[in-house]
């Protein structure tokens, strides 16, 4: 499938370069109150995932009605409703997982990232690219969630995935695994300082892989006698 | 029927208008002339005021019913667990009486309690009751008690205990409440209400007192409050 530069650089930056969490530093709040377990964490970035593509796209939509003055209380109003019906539909269609997400789901609300990507990227961009943004930025965000949930669950208790059939399904219980059986548990890393600590080596990681890249490319070029462009 | 159809041809021709009125005013040059007026400003916001409040509005009415279902299938769920199905033939849902519980710090001003009844005759209550004084925040609780004031079950339906440490008063994570099964006023003194730290009979956690503290002593609370309120509620 053709897809064009400047939607392979949205995936890009959602993804990698530019992740909400891992480069951003954005939504912290919600990402360490969640991320005890992966599934706690899948459930809430595809929360997260639905809002940020909706109010991308709503304010795209629009973004020739809204004047810059009072830009951010429509920002703030969009997002805070479309956030209180997807409370709602979670509520009545996926109460068992609302149950568990319920207080963590209005904090949607406050992640500046929503706000951040209506205000840098849809109220100046075409629907269809708001609306990737929104994807790309959301499964960004998704797996930011989901990797620091799994990382926090095997270290504090030695399983995988667990209760992920509340989430998805009866069908979906064989990724419910137990990693280290018989394992004492270590509290610590459930706690809120866990997931900062945790976070930090995540950070720490995709910072070494970056460099990393960087140099290779630098290499690169300097084995061809090119003068490298950029050099971060 | 003639004055019908016309009627349609009226309203459709009224849409035509108005639809290139809609078209021509929200060009992007014509937008742009209007968003440095203050009329406007105001004008948009109050829109999409109205456009938020309208979708909420349907959404609120659209899943009412499901999430109030939802939350009756918890509380029909936790009710099972304190209050045996052998006990009662009566849906516990629809069989209440509302006491009021100011006084007794259950964690509401207005206590719903569900009764339990086979073949008419009271067999069991049971209610809500919340301890406000757990390690962090408050912990809602299920109990029943039957007749003759013992208890039957104790569950907890949420709380925000430490996870490892405080979360032990979850059946899922260990049988610690169980230990209520069967106590009643009558077969511990006031004292012997508490953890054994205190000088009472229920075994506390290793690391954690507060929690299993506030537990015991909200049940023995609403033992008394069912001790009050026994005639009221096993006459009704």
């Amino acid at each position: 499938m053709f897809i064009s530069e400047s939607y392979r650089k949205i995936m890009r930056d959602g993804i990698w370069d530019n992740n909400i969490v891992f480069s951003q530093y954005l939504a912290l709040c919600p990402l360490l109150a969640v991320t005890v377990t992966a599934t706690n964490g899948l459930g809430m970035g595809l929360a997260t995932l639905a809002v940020l593509i909706s109010t991308n796209a709503i304010v795209s939509v629009t973004r020739y009605l809204i004047p810059s003055e009072v830009r951010i209380p429509i920002f703030v109003l969009l997002i805070a409703a479309v956030v209180t019906v997807v409370d709602m539909l979670m509520d009545a269609w996926l109460h068992e997982l609302h149950k568990v997400l319920g207080l963590f789901i209005p904090l949607i609300v406050t992640n500046c990232a929503i706000l951040g990507r209506a205000e840098s990227f849809a109220s100046r961009q075409p629907v269809a690219l708001s609306l990737w943004d929104g994807l790309m930025m959301g499964l960004g965000f998704t797996m930011a969630l989901v990797v620091l949930g799994a990382a926090r669950e095997i270290a504090s208790a030695g399983t995988l995935f667990a209760n992920a059939s509340l989430l998805l399904g009866d069908g979906f219980k064989f990724i419910e695994l137990t990693l280290i059986p018989n394992y004492k548990g270590f509290l610590l890393m459930a706690l809120p300082p866990g997931g900062f600590i945790m976070l930090a080596f995540i950070i720490a990681g995709k910072r070494l892989l970056d460099r990393k890249r960087v140099a290779n490319k630098a290499q690169a070029t300097l084995l061809s006698e090119a003068i490298p462009e950029e050099i971060r | 029927m003639k004055s019908d159809s016309d009627h349609i041809k009226w309203l459709i021709e009224e849409a035509i208008t108005y639809k290139e009125f809609l078209k021509h005013w929200l060009e992007p040059s014509n937008l742009e002339r209007l968003r440095p007026r203050l009329a406007f400003q105001t004008g948009v916001l109050a829109g999409f005021a109205l456009i938020a409040s309208f979708l909420l509005g349907v959404t609120h009415c659209s899943t009412h019913d499901a999430i109030q279902q939802r939350l009756d299938e918890d509380l029909q769920k936790s009710l099972a667990e304190v209050v045996p199905s052998t006990l009662h033939d009566n849906d516990l849902l629809q069989d209440t009486v509302t006491v009021p519980s100011a006084e007794d710090n259950l964690g509401a001003n207005e206590t719903t309690v569900y009764i339990a009844r086979k073949a008419g005759q009271v067999s069991a209550v049971c209610f809500k009751l919340a301890a406000p004084d757990g390690y962090s925040g408050i912990i809602n609780m299920v109990i029943g008690i039957n007749r003759d004031g013992e208890i039957l079950g104790v569950r907890v339906i949420n709380h925000a205990e430490t996870p490892g440490l405080g979360d032990k008063i979850e059946i899922a994570k260990s049988s610690w409440i169980l230990d209520f099964n069967g106590r009643s006023l009558l077969g511990l003194t006031d004292a012997q209400w508490a953890v054994k730290k205190d000088g009472g009979v229920f075994d506390q956690f290793a690391g954690a007192t507060i929690t299993p503290r506030a537990v015991v002593k909200t049940v023995h609370r609403g033992l008394q409050f069912f001790n009050r309120h026994r005639n009221e509620l096993i006459g009704s």
